[in-house]
């Protein structure tokens, strides 16, 4: 008999869920979704409901700002090995950016509601979530206030 | 024996000929300079530093970013961001600058070898390790793993873009570049230099970090190389300072205990580590 490898396999191979109890990540798996996004098909936009987040397995996916008239600026790209979207955590669940394939990406998803519902049930389930996602949180704040500083910049030019 | 070592007076500019000049981004030239006929070449080592004269303006601590390899070509590449790098910006092929030079201490390329080498740097900071890069590559049997990261400001701000390419192009050499914006026409990464290191296999234990760019990013840098297990003798940064006589006399780049012209620019962390985080030294 054949044994075909599930969605928990890929979720053990990912950093994200490196050293998560396996039975844990057994019951995240329920609502795990595996996913291909093509070059140029967006994830999400800035505004919408976000109804899942998504674990990055190959490829890259841009985070844009809109600007009107203007080319979208690319703000920061995530890969292999990176967590896309953090805003199924905090009401109203809205997406603070666009987000876009850059290359072809394979990821895997997870349902925000039927993840949601087992972090209620179970918080030990809901505390695992959380412990992984706050250092990405903290790690993007630290990035996004390196970028503030504008650290390249010519200081007579700018 | 070089050009300037004839020179019993480390204060006397040796006049250079502009041979060429090459526009690198919208403030930022390299000045291929030639020296003076019949005083051979000029001998550096990666890292070492030149004080540039331009006549009737003043002198600037600029550093070598040529192949320490070739001394029959003096290289700089300045960033026009004051008074005398904006006269010097404005220099064309046959136009003379007074040289004084090379002064400082330099990359440990020799004593790296054996080790892994990750080069870390951003903006500007990528000149003063060319010539290292240039040395580790032509010796490239002597090291281990070989890792240059860098990250620019916008894809338009890269430095040496050409050649980062050529060197990503090698297979015995990582190289990944990331800017802090960009539009959608850029196909790399973007975000900071200092998320890059964690993406690498190196042995710290047999690491050698050299790290060249904007303090703040150095101080991230550090962090997250000291994160990647990497200690702080093993890590190598190019501090710059208010440099004037370039010999240790006058004191303007003094930096706690130390003179950056003199025992600088380039420090062991560990040595300098205590005074690089205290505030207006």
């Amino acid at each position: 008999m054949v044994k075909i490898d599930g969605l928990d396999k890929l979720l053990a191979e990912h950093p994200f869920f490196k050293d998560l109890d396996a039975s844990v990540r057994e019951l995240i798996a329920g609502c795990a979704a595996n996913e291909v996004i093509h070059p140029g098909d967006y994830l999400y936009r800035e505004g919408d409901v976000i109804d899942k987040f998504y674990v990055i397995r190959h490829g890259r996916v841009a985070l844009d700002v809109y600007v009107p008239g203007k080319n979208p600026l690319v703000i920061e790209t995530l890969q292999e090995g990176d967590i896309l979207g953090w805003a199924w955590l905090i009401p109203p669940y809205k997406a603070a950016f666009d987000a876009r394939a850059e290359q072809l990406v394979r990821a895997v998803s997870l349902d925000a509601a039927c993840l949601r519902k087992k972090c209620e049930d179970d918080h030990m389930v809901g505390y695992e979530i959380y412990k992984r996602f706050l250092p990405i949180v903290a790690e993007r704040l630290k990035a996004a206030r390196m970028q503030l500083t504008d650290l390249y910049a010519n200081p007579k030019r700018t | 024996m070089t050009v300037l070592d004839t020179l019993t007076d480390p204060m006397i500019p040796v006049p250079f000929k502009i041979k060429k000049r090459k526009r690198e981004l919208s403030d930022t030239f390299t000045l291929e300079l030639e020296p003076p006929k019949g005083g051979g070449g000029f001998t550096f080592a990666p890292g070492q530093f030149n004080m540039l004269y331009v006549y009737g303006v003043g002198e600037v601590p600029i550093s070598i970013s040529g192949d320490p390899s070739d001394p029959s070509k003096l290289v700089h590449t300045v960033r026009a961001v004051g008074s005398v790098t904006e006269a010097m910006e404005k220099l064309k092929p046959g136009d003379t600058v007074g040289v004084r030079g090379p002064f400082g201490s330099a990359w440990p390329v020799e004593a790296a070898e054996g080790n892994d080498v990750v080069i870390v740097t951003g903006g500007i900071g990528l000149a003063p390790l060319r010539p290292a890069i240039y040395h580790i590559l032509a010796n490239r049997e002597k090291y281990g793993s070989v890792i240059i990261i860098y990250g620019a400001r916008t894809p338009e701000d890269m430095l040496y873009r050409k050649e980062l390419e050529g060197w990503r192009g090698r297979f015995d050499l990582s190289v990944k570049a990331t800017v802090d914006a960009a539009t959608p026409d850029w196909a790399g990464r973007v975000g900071v230099v200092t998320k890059l290191i964690p993406n690498y296999t190196f042995d710290p234990v047999d690491t050698t970090a050299l790290v060249c760019g904007p303090e703040v990013m150095m101080r991230y840098a550090i962090s997250t190389l000291n994160d990647a297990g990497v200690m702080n003798d093993k890590i190598h940064v190019s501090m710059e300072r208010n440099m004037k006589c370039a010999v240790g006399f006058c004191g303007h780049c003094q930096f706690g205990g130390a003179f950056v012209c003199k025992d600088g620019p380039v420090f062991r962390f560990d040595a300098i580590e205590d005074i690089f985080k205290v505030r207006e030294v």
